[in-house]
Parts: structure tokens; C-alpha cells; sequence
């Protein structure tokens, strides 16, 4: 059990179906603590699909997973978000009629303490989590180069800088494990370096595990520490970059990607 | 002219009597997507109990402070024994289930209070007073003042408090708000409290106007018009739907009526409402197309 200890996340022979279909079949792997775990495989392979049964939008049909150290099966994403799991949506899932700081401060509530009566009555209380919550928000959207968009409404931000919102959203309520599901996707070549950088700085500084889902190999390559890759709901390989872009299972399983691409 | 002035001011004063029912459901549908059938009768039910209370002596205040707090108990079982066992299920299915709901409070209510018609008396005395050469209704022009009152008391609580913001954030996206952290359970609960107490408010007016039983659970079908010129996710398009519904009411009654013969009020909202529905299906506030129920 110490070696399962010293992992953030041990995916344990998870098998998930959706009226039979097999989305994913006995997958195991693990994610070590610090590590950027990328998740990559053909459309369809059940990466989306593991990452909700990691926050809990998903039970699975069997199989668990062990988030630091405590065995877990069919918990509810709030359960998840008290746990320290933390999601970025594909496509982004902000609350996009509402400010920057609001969706940030969104993000603190599983911290809140004051009730609302106490709220309501703006009792000591409340006006000092208010002030403390605004204060959180504003610091990690300050990681972001945010701070002068705090009071725009989101819809009315370029879709570049709303997935930083999104990170900024997810990031603020202090997760231990930060689930990303296609960060890049949507971007031109200079915004995808621009967050690719940033998610490369919050693992560094905040010591964050990420698990994140990409199809741009080559930035995939540079960024993950482990790559796992799925097809068809299994694990096709599982280890280092290095070791996966050599793999012709890989090679194989990507199709329409050719051999020069994955070698960049 | 004061004539029409005196028309134009009591149909917009009676209007906001319309509003406040509206916007128990407004608040509701802005948080679940869903209609709640069951608002008249949390509306019967608050206006029932404290009758009950006042008629048992009960001063004002005590009689006031026991219906809120059946009202917070409704909406934490309502969240436990209706809404959790259905969480994902489709509006509609939550729909159904309000319906239902709407027979047991109504049931429960009056089998426990009866259903005989009580008085209900919050000291307004509804005398008309001059404002220069226009008669107003006193107790409507009360009435408006506790519309504003509520609604801005509610839009504090939406735009400052951290649980606004979270109320805000499930009605803008329920599943991203539950994956990082709200507790939906949580909002669900207060936000059927409040709505509670907004029928308590609507309750409490209609109710000592046209006295308290059953028939004041109908008086949802005021709201609905309003709901559709005003759109269901608005609670600003709640008040001026209300105003539009009764100021077009009581000129439609004095200038139309006489030449229809009379008895407009009953249906001429509902005409207005059909009319926006071709124009404006996500009515005047509206954020996205509403599902017809």
C-alpha cells in the first residue's frame, strides 16, 4: 500500500458502457504526485469519459480509482470538488452572463463558512468572507495577467482569454488535482503556447498533478512528464514522452498522423 | 385627461399585485429551468397558516415569524424528498412533480387548517385617497411598496451576497457549477424558501383583498401572462410585466368595455399574452426560448 500512498491518483480496472457500448474496459494506470499525466487517443477512446468518472459525473461499472490514498467509486461531483479534484470543461463551461471575479469567487464555495442568514444580514461574518473571497479571487487571477478584466462580463472576452478565466476558476479553491479536458483545443498557435505555458508554470510553482486531455502531439510531447494513450476504451500505451512517440502502436492507432509529425 | 390618468395609475398600482405572484416563479424557473405548478399553492398554504395563526390571537409578529419558518421547513423537505430523488431528470418529469406537489400542499393545507374562508386582516384598510384630483387605492399603492421593497431585497441578494452569485452561476450552468464546488442542494433549498416567502408576501395582500381559501390558489393564473410578456427568467421583467398586464387591463375595461360589453378583465391579459407569444416568445426580459408547458 505505500507505493499506492505516494501516488496522487491509481486508476484501478475501471470499465464504464453506455447502453452496452463499451467506452472504457479495465483501464488501469497511475499518476504520480507533480506530474502532468496527458491523456491522448482518437475521438471516441473514453479520455472525456474518465475524466467524469474522475470528478463524478460518471459512475463506473466497475473498478475504482484511489485518490489520495482513499479508495473511490461513484462520488458526486461536489464530493469531488470538496476532495481537492478540480475540472476545466471542453469548450468552456463559464457562467458567461456573469463578471470574471463572480465565476472566480464561484469557484471558492465549497471554502464558504458563513451561512445565509448571516449573509443576508451582512453579519461580521459573511462581510469578512466577502472581503477575504474577493481578495483569493483577485490574487489568482493576478497569476493570470486577469486582474484588469475582473468586472467584464465574461461572454464579452475573446475565447482564449475565458479558458484562463476557466483555469483561474478551477484553480482558485486550491484543487490537488487539476482535470483538463482539451485546454488547447480552439486556439490559434500563439494562444495554445501562451496556456501551455501556463499550465507548464502551475504544476512547477503550485506542485499541481494534472491530468489533461490533447490532441496536439507536439506540444503534448514537451508539456506531459507521463503520457497514457487510449483506443477504443483501452490502454494502448503508458509511459514517458519519449518512450510513447517511439511506440508503433501509437503510430498506428493515430491515424492521419504522420510519422514526421509525432517525430517533431 | 385625469380620467385616463386615474385609469392608467390603478391598472399599473393593481399590476404590481400580479408581479409579486409572478416572481415566486420566476425564481424558481431562473434556478431549475423548471414551472413550478406548486407556487399557488405554497401561496394558499403561507397565506392559510398565518390566517390560522392570527385567527388562534397570535399578535402579527409571532404569527409572521412561525409562517416563514414553516415555510423554510416546505422547501428543505420539498429539496430532500422531491428534487434530490429527481436531480437529471428532465424539466418536464420536475414539472409533473410540482403538480403533484401542488395536491399535496393544497391537501395537506386545508385538511389540517380547513377550508372554510377566513378574513384576513393585516391592518390595510383599502380606502382610496386623493393624490391632487386623482383617486388612488391606498392598499394597492401598499402593495407597490412592498413590490419594490422585495424586488430590491432580491436583487441585493442576487448581485452582492456570495450565495447570489452561486444562485447565479447553477441558473447560468448547473454542471459546471456543481463541479467545482456549489452545493446545488444547498441553492435548491433556498431558493424554494424564497420563493416561499414571496408567496407568503403575495399571499398576505391577495388574501385579505378576496379573503384566504382555496379559490387564492388560482391567483397563479394572474401571474401567467405576466410570466410570458415579461419572460420567465427575469424577475425586473416580472414587475414590468405586471405593470404592462394591469394598466392594459383597467384601460382596456374603461375605454374597450363599454364598447364590448363589458367583462374584459377576465381574458383580456391572456389576449396581450397570446400576442407576445407571436412577437416575442422569450417575452420582454427573457434570456433564452422557454419550453411550453
Amino acid at each position: 500500500m505505500t507505493a499506492a500512498a505516494l501516488s496522487a491518483l491509481d486508476v484501478k480496472n475501471i470499465s464504464l458502457s453506455f447502453k452496452g457500448v463499451k467506452a472504457i474496459s479495465e483501464l488501469s494506470f497511475r499518476v504520480e504526485k507533480g506530474e502532468i499525466c496527458a491523456l491522448i487517443g482518437p475521438n471516441g477512446a473514453g479520455k472525456s469519459s474518465l475524466l467524469n468518472i474522475l470528478n463524478g459525473v460518471y459512475a463506473p461499472d466497475s473498478g475504482e480509482f484511489i485518490f489520495e490514498g482513499e479508495p473511490l467509486r461513484d462520488i458526486h461531483p461536489l464530493e469531488a470538488a470538496r476532495r481537492g479534484i478540480g475540472r476545466c470543461f471542453q469548450n468552456n463551461a463559464l457562467f458567461s452572463g456573469m463578471s470574471v471575479i463572480d465565476n472566480v469567487i464561484v469557484g471558492l464555495s465549497r471554502h464558504a463558512r458563513a451561512s445565509l442568514i448571516e449573509e443576508a444580514l451582512g453579519l461580521p461574518r459573511a462581510r469578512v468572507q466577502a472581503r477575504e473571497f474577493r481578495a483569493r479571487a483577485l490574487e489568482t487571477l493576478k497569476l493570470f495577467d486577469l486582474e484588469r478584466h475582473a468586472e467584464v462580463i465574461v461572454r464579452a472576452l475573446p475565447y482564449g482569454v475565458q479558458k484562463k478565466v476557466e483555469l483561474a476558476r478551477a484553480l482558485v479553491g486550491g484543487p490537488r488535482l487539476l482535470l483538463l479536458d482539451e485546454p488547447l483545443a480552439g486556439m490559434n498557435a500563439e494562444e495554445k503556447q501562451e496556456i501551455a505555458a501556463i499550465i507548464a508554470r502551475l504544476n512547477r510553482d503550485l506542485k499541481l498533478t494534472i491530468i489533461l486531455i490533447e490532441h496536439d502531439l507536439g506540444i503534448v510531447l514537451k508539456l506531459a512528464d507521463h503520457v497514457v494513450v487510449l483506443d477504443y476504451g483501452k490502454k494502448l500505451a503508458d509511459g514517458p514522452p519519449d518512450a510513447i512517440r517511439d511506440n508503433p502502436d501509437v503510430i498506428a492507432a493515430y491515424i492521419g498522423a504522420p510519422h514526421g509529425e509525432l517525430a517533431a | 385627461m385625469s380620467a385616463f390618468l386615474e385609469t392608467l395609475i390603478g391598472g399599473l398600482l393593481a399590476g404590481t399585485m400580479y408581479s409579486l405572484v409572478a416572481i415566486g416563479f420566476v425564481l424558481i424557473y431562473k434556478a431549475s429551468g423548471v414551472f413550478n405548478y406548486a407556487q399557488g399553492s405554497l401561496l394558499l398554504f403561507a397565506a392559510l397558516t398565518f390566517a390560522t395563526l392570527t385567527d388562534q390571537g397570535a399578535p402579527f409578529i409571532v404569527a409572521l415569524a412561525v409562517t416563514i419558518a414553516a415555510l423554510v421547513v416546505v422547501a428543505v423537505a420539498i429539496e430532500r424528498l422531491l428534487l434530490r430523488p429527481l436531480a437529471n431528470r428532465s424539466p418536464m418529469t420536475l414539472f409533473m412533480a410540482t403538480l403533484g406537489l401542488s395536491y399535496i400542499v393544497e391537501g395537506t393545507a386545508q385538511g389540517v387548517m380547513g377550508s372554510q374562508i377566513r378574513a384576513l386582516d393585516i391592518g390595510l384598510e383599502d380606502r382610496p385617497i386623493f393624490l391632487g384630483d386623482i383617486l388612488i387605492s391606498q392598499f394597492d399603492l401598499v402593495a407597490a411598496g412592498v413590490a419594490v421593497v422585495l424586488v430590491g431585497a432580491l436583487s441585493l441578494m442576487f448581485d452582492r451576497t456570495r450565495i447570489g452569485i452561486s444562485l447565479r452561476a447553477v441558473a447560468d450552468d448547473t454542471r459546471a457549477a456543481l463541479s467545482i464546488g456549489v452545493d446545488i442542494n444547498h441553492i435548491w433549498r433556498i431558493v424554494w424558501a424564497v420563493a416561499g416567502l414571496v408567496g407568503l408576501v403575495a399571499g398576505l395582500l391577495w388574501g385579505s383583498r378576496q379573503g384566504v381559501q382555496f379559490s387564492l390558489s388560482l391567483v397563479v393564473l394572474k401571474a401567467l401572462p405576466v410570466l410570458i410578456i415579461g419572460g420567465f427568467t427575469s424577475i425586473i421583467g416580472s414587475i414590468v410585466g405586471g405593470l404592462i398586464v394591469g394598466a392594459a387591463e383597467a384601460l382596456a375595461e374603461t375605454y374597450l368595455g363599454p364598447l364590448l360589453g363589458g367583462g374584459i378583465t377576465p381574458w383580456f391579459a391572456y389576449v396581450l399574452a397570446l400576442i407576445f407569444l407571436f412577437i416575442r416568445p422569450a417575452g420582454l426580459f427573457g434570456e433564452r426560448q422557454i419550453e411550453r408547458v
